[in-house]
C-alpha cells in the first residue's frame, strides 16, 4: 500500500508513526522481487542493510529523537554514484566488481537525512546513451510498455520510481539523462544548475556537463530531494559557493504561484516533434494561460546546433576522463596481456562496450592534432552562442518551455544500430546542459498508445526555487503525474 | 565533401585511445564515425570569428584551501580494487626487459 505515497507523504506517515519504515521497506522489497525480474530497474539491492537501517530509524522515532528529511523512505540511486557498501558498476564490465572505498557526497546527504538506500539502478554504460540499452548488466524496460525503453541514461531510476519500486531516486543528467527517462516513464525529473549539487563520488563522463538530480513522483518530492542534496561541497571544485547561491528551503514557497508568469516558447523548434507531443505541449500552454501566464514567442537560432556541439565537447571530456581505466589501479584487467601497454589496451578493449568506445574515439579524434581547432575549439565557440540564446530568452520571460523529447518511449532495439539516430533523440534537452541551466520534466499527457509525454521547463542558473514553483503551478492544476502504469 | 573517417584514421585514433579494434569494429566505426562527423560539420556554417570559446558555462574561479593534510584513503583501501597487488604495491607486467637499462 505504501507504494502509492509520495516520498514526502511517506516520510510524514513514518514520522507520525502511522506506518513504520520497516513496513515501507518491506513493501518496496516485495515489489522489487515481484516486478523487477521483468523491469530490470536495479543492478543491485540491499535488502538486509535496508531493513536494518529502517529498524534503526523506527527506533529513533519511537524514542522521540529528531529524524531527517527522508526518515525511513526507501530511495534508489543510479549506479554511477559511489557507495561504500555494495558494488558501483556504472553499468560496465569495466567496473562490474568495483567496490568504492567511499560514499559520494549525495550518498552522505541521503544517509544524513535518514533515507533508506534500497538499491542501485541500471544505466547506459558510463551514462552514455539515451535508452539504458548500452548496459551489459541488465535490460531495463518501460513500466508502461515492456516492449519499449525506459529512456536513458537514468532509465533504471525512472522505471523504479514509475513502478513504485522506490519512493524517489537519484539520477545524473549530462545531456538529458534525467529529463528524458522521466518523460518516457511519466514521472517528474529535475536536473539542477551545474554546480548546485556536488559531483564528488559521481563517476565522471563529461565533467563540464554532469549534474546529479532527482526522479520523483511529483514536484514536491523534487523540492524535498533538493533540500537534501543541494549545497556546497569543498571536494568538488565546481560546486558553487554558498555566498553565490545560498541553499534555501525549496518546499517553503512551493505552492505560491508566480504572478504575471511569462513563458518563452520556440515555435520554430516544434515541427520536429510527433503530433501527440505537440498537442500535449499546446494543451500545457493552455493550462498555464488559464492560470494567468503569458506566452512569449522567442527564437533560439542556435538550438539546432546543440547536438553537434555536445557530441564534440562531451566526448572530448569523456576520452580524457576514461583514460583512467588502465587495468592497473581498479576495474577489469585482461588475462591475455603480456606487457604494460597491452594491459592498458586489452583491458579497455575487452571491457568497454561499443558506445563507450565510439565516444572515446570521437573525443580523441576531436582533440587530436590537426582537428582540435576545427572541431573542439569551434564547438566551444558555438557553446557560447547557445548560451547567449538562453540569456536573450530570459530577458523576455521567466522560463522557457519545450517538449522533453520529440517522441514518446521508442521500441527496444529501434535505434541501437544507428548511433546518430539515437543522438538526435536528445534534440530538446542537450542545449540546457551546454548552458549549465536547471531543467525539469513534468508529465503533461499521453499519446495514442498510452505512453507518457513530458513538458520541459527551463529557468536561469540557480533559480531552482522558481523552476519548482512554476512546475508546481502545473501539477496543482492537472493530474497527469498521479497516473501509474499497470504492472 | 565532408570528412571521411577511413580505415587508416580509425586505426590511428584507436592507438591514441588505447583501444584494440577487431576487423568488424574498424569497419563499423569507420562508417558510424563518418556519419557522426558529417553531422557535426553543420556547426561550420556558423560565423564564430568574433566569439570567445566557452569552456565552462558558469563563472568558475580558482578554489583555494589551507595547505593542511586531510584524511585520505589508506594504502589498503587504495589497493582494495587492484586487479593485482602485493606488499602495498600495484603489480604490472615488466615495463623494461632484462637487457635494457645501464
Amino acid at each position: 500500500m505504501s507504494e502509492r505515497l509520495t516520498a514526502l507523504e511517506l516520510r510524514n506517515a513514518i514520522a507520525a508513526k502511522k506506518l513504520s519504515s520497516v513496513e515501507a521497506v518491506r513493501d518496496c522489497l516485495g515489489r522489487i522481487e515481484k516486478y523487477d525480474p521483468t523491469l530490470g530497474a536495479y543492478i543491485s539491492t540491499f535488502a538486509e542493510k535496508a531493513l536494518r537501517d529502517a529498524e534503526a530509524i523506527d527506533k529513533k522515532i519511537a524514542a522521540g529523537q529528531p529524524v531527517g528529511l527522508l526518515a525511513g523512505v526507501p530511495v534508489a540511486v543510479k549506479d554511477n554514484m559511489c557507495t561504500a557498501f555494495g558494488p558501483t558498476t556504472c553499468g560496465s564490465k569495466m567496473l562490474e566488481h568495483f567496490h568504492a572505498p567511499y560514499d559520494a557526497h549525495v550518498i552522505e546527504q541521503l544517509l544524513a537525512a535518514d533515507a533508506v538506500i534500497i538499491g542501485k539502478t541500471n544505466l547506459d554504460e558510463f551514462a552514455m546513451g539515451s535508452s539504458t540499452e548500452t548496459s551489459p548488466l541488465r535490460k531495463t524496460v518501460n513500466p508502461w510498455d515492456n516492449a519499449r525503453v525506459a529512456g536513458g541514461s537514468s532509465g533504471g531510476s525512472a522505471a523504479a520510481v514509475a513502478a513504485g519500486l522506490c519512493a524517489a531516486a537519484l539520477g545524473s543528467d549530462t545531456g538529458g539523462s534525467i529529463r528524458q527517462p522521466a518523460s518516457f516513464c511519466g514521472i517528474t525529473g529535475l536536473k539542477p544548475t551545474y554546480g548546485r549539487v556536488s559531483r564528488y563520488g559521481l563517476v565522471t563522463y563529461g565533467s563540464s556537463f554532469d549534474q546529479i538530480g532527482s526522479l520523483t513522483r511529483d514536484v514536491a518530492d523534487a523540492a524535498l530531494m533538493m533540500n537534501v542534496i543541494a549545497g556546497h561541497d569543498r571536494r568538488d571544485s565546481t560546486s558553487v559557493a554558498e555566498t553565490l547561491a545560498p541553499k534555501i528551503d525549496y518546499l517553503a514557497d512551493l505552492n505560491r504561484p508566480l504572478d504575471g508568469l511569462r513563458i518563452a516558447y520556440v515555435p520554430e523548434l516544434h515541427p520536429g516533434a510527433d503530433p501527440a507531443v505537440r498537442k500535449a505541449f499546446e494543451d500545457s500552454m493552455a493550462v498555464y494561460r488559464s492560470l494567468g501566464a503569458e506566452p512569449v514567442e522567442v527564437t533560439m537560432p542556435h538550438y539546432p546546433y546543440a547536438i553537434a556541439t555536445y557530441y564534440v565537447i562531451a566526448t572530448a571530456e569523456a576520452s580524457s576522463n576514461l583514460a583512467r581505466f588502465d587495468g592497473v589501479h581498479y576495474g577489469y584487467r585482461s588475462g591475455a596481456a603480456d606487457d604494460y601497454v597491452e594491459v592498458y589496451t586489452k583491458s579497455r578493449s575487452e571491457a568497454f562496450g561499443a558506445e563507450v568506445k565510439r565516444r572515446i574515439m570521437l573525443g580523441t579524434f576531436a582533440l587530436s592534432s590537426g582537428y582540435y581547432d576545427a572541431y573542439y575549439l569551434k564547438a566551444l565557440k558555438v557553446r557560447t552562442l547557445i548560451r547567449r540564446d538562453f540569456i536573450a530568452a530570459f530577458e523576455k520571460a521567466d522560463c522557457l518551455m519545450l517538449p522533453v523529447s520529440p517522441t514518446t518511449a521508442f521500441k527496444i532495439g529501434e535505434k541501437t544500430d544507428d548511433p546518430l539516430k539515437m543522438y538526435l533523440a536528445d534534440v530538446y534537452t542537450i542545449a540546457v546542459n551546454l548552458a549549465g541551466l536547471p531543467g525539469m520534466s513534468v508529465p503533461c499527457g499521453f499519446d495514442e498508445n498510452n505512453l507518457p509525454i513530458g513538458l520541459q521547463i527551463i529557468t536561469d542558473a540557480f533559480t531552482e526555487d522558481k523552476l519548482l514553483r512554476i512546475a508546481q503551478m502545473y501539477q496543482n492544476a492537472t493530474d497527469w503525474h498521479k497516473r501509474s502504469p499497470l504492472l | 565533401m565532408s570528412l571521411q573517417i577511413d580505415r587508416k584514421m580509425v586505426e590511428r585514433v584507436a592507438v591514441l585511445s588505447r583501444l584494440e579494434l577487431s576487423e568488424s569494429e574498424i569497419a563499423q566505426f569507420s562508417a558510424q564515425l563518418s556519419d557522426i562527423v558529417g553531422y557535426i560539420e553543420k556547426i561550420n556554417v556558423l560565423d564564430t570569428e568574433q566569439v570567445e570559446p566557452l569552456a565552462h558555462c558558469l563563472p568558475v574561479q580558482n578554489v583555494f584551501r589551507e595547505d593542511v593534510p586531510q584524511p585520505s584513503l589508506s594504502n589498503e583501501q587504495a589497493l582494495a580494487n587492484a586487479p593485482d597487488q602485493t606488499d602495498g604495491y600495484f603489480i604490472v607486467p615488466k615495463i623494461l626487459d632484462d637487457n635494457s637499462g645501464a
